[in-house]
């Protein structure tokens, strides 16, 4: 009760700050929107935000680029010290797998409309690229094996490719006009459309791979408890998560959600 | 105020709500959403801000786009985080310190 009255009373006194800040803020001494109609022309790209992201703050992009190539570093460091059991998911459900079929390449053109619109309407690298990624997860939910990832070695090059190329426009651009990311003139267009198109493949990648990199539901330590599910499992099946009850008492302790595959009824009847 | 400022007074109502789940909960599950709510609300904060009369500003907008990629990825770096933790303790919170 206390806990809950001393957050009451944080999130009071935060809010009235925030409050406070807000009706006494100051004038903005400059006039953005103005600044940025007045240099689009020049930009290479006729949408603002595409103008803002990838060519007057585009330093914001590449450390966002980073920051995904970070993470998901991270999550491949944290698979490799840690192994997984077989990756067995995956619906054996034909219904979905047409359904899937019929969406996957839908997905994929309204990808590369949402890459190619960036340029004068609202769309974007990263618009098509979470796109591009929710198409992998439906794939990888259908129990479809997308090639390229074994051998790892050109999944890990889709993940840098991104900041790579990213990096090489910006050192180009050093190296030819004296100003890291100063794109050459008349180039600009040409540039920013090849670094969206490497930044879309890279951030469908990562987000993917953020996904597929999450430990398999066979792998649950409540699931080991009864062996009869996890030896009597079918490959193609559904991994049960195991929540038959045994195993923990205090229900805040569970871990509260399905996990990988969405569609699962039967999940928590016991074996 | 006019309609505009609606979006920054809704954003700062999530952004205590979130903080408030944030420290009330202990289930991290629980908290990686309330931190997502709390995001939110920095976005319409900073978005609902730039409409204050002077036209829509790209700037702004184009920060809280770079902010929604990171928030996705931080999000899923967490679960991954989370679920390897589950994995290796059981629990789907942490120790207490105190």
């Amino acid at each position: 009760m206390i806990r809950v009255a001393l957050a009451a009373a944080a999130c009071t006194t935060f809010a009235f700050a925030l409050a406070v800040a807000l009706l006494e803020r100051p004038v903005p001494a400059v006039d953005l929107p103005a600044a940025v109609a007045g240099t689009l022309g020049a930009s290479g790209v006729e949408h603002p935000i595409t103008a803002v992201l990838l060519n007057f703050r585009s330093y914001d992009t590449l450390l966002e680029i980073a920051v995904l190539l970070l993470a998901v570093v991270v999550a491949l460091a944290l698979h490799e010290a840690q192994p997984d059991s077989p990756d067995r998911m995956g619906l054996d459900n034909p219904l979905l797998r047409a359904v899937i079929g019929a969406l996957v390449p839908l997905m994929l053109l309204t990808a590369g409309y949402l890459l190619w619109a960036g340029a004068t309407r609202p769309g974007g690298a990263f618009q098509a690229g979470a796109v591009l990624a929710a198409a992998g997860v439906s794939l990888r939910l259908a129990g479809v094996a997308l090639p390229g990832f074994e051998p790892p070695r050109l999944w890990h090059a889709g993940l840098a490719l991104g900041l790579a190329v990213f990096l090489a426009v910006g050192t180009g651009a050093l190296l030819a006009e004296g100003g890291f990311l100063a794109y050459p003139t008349g180039w600009a267009g040409a540039l920013i459309l090849a670094i969206e198109l490497a930044l879309t493949l890279s951030i469908g990648l990562t987000l993917l791979s953020l996904y597929r990199l999450a430990p398999p539901n066979a792998d649950d330590p409540n699931a080991a408890v009864d062996g009869s599910a996890r030896d009597g499992r079918h490959g193609s099946e559904p991994v049960a998560t195991g929540r038959g009850g045994a195993a923990s008492s205090d229900e805040d302790e569970q871990i509260g959600m399905g996990g990988d595959s969405p569609s699962r009824p039967d999940a928590s009847a016991p074996p | 105020m006019n309609g505009a400022m609606l979006f920054p007074w809704v954003g700062i109502v999530l952004c205590a709500m979130g903080l408030f789940a944030f420290i009330v909960h202990r289930h991290l599950l629980r908290r990686l959403l309330a931190f997502n709510v709390m995001g939110s609300g920095t976005f319409l904060v900073l978005v609902g801000l730039a409409q204050d009369g002077r036209g829509v500003d790209p700037v702004p907008q184009a920060l809280v786009l770079t902010g929604i990629v990171v928030a996705v990825a931080s999000t899923a770096l967490a679960l991954v985080i989370f679920r390897r933790w589950y994995r290796v303790s059981g629990h789907a919170r942490l120790p207490e310190d105190v």
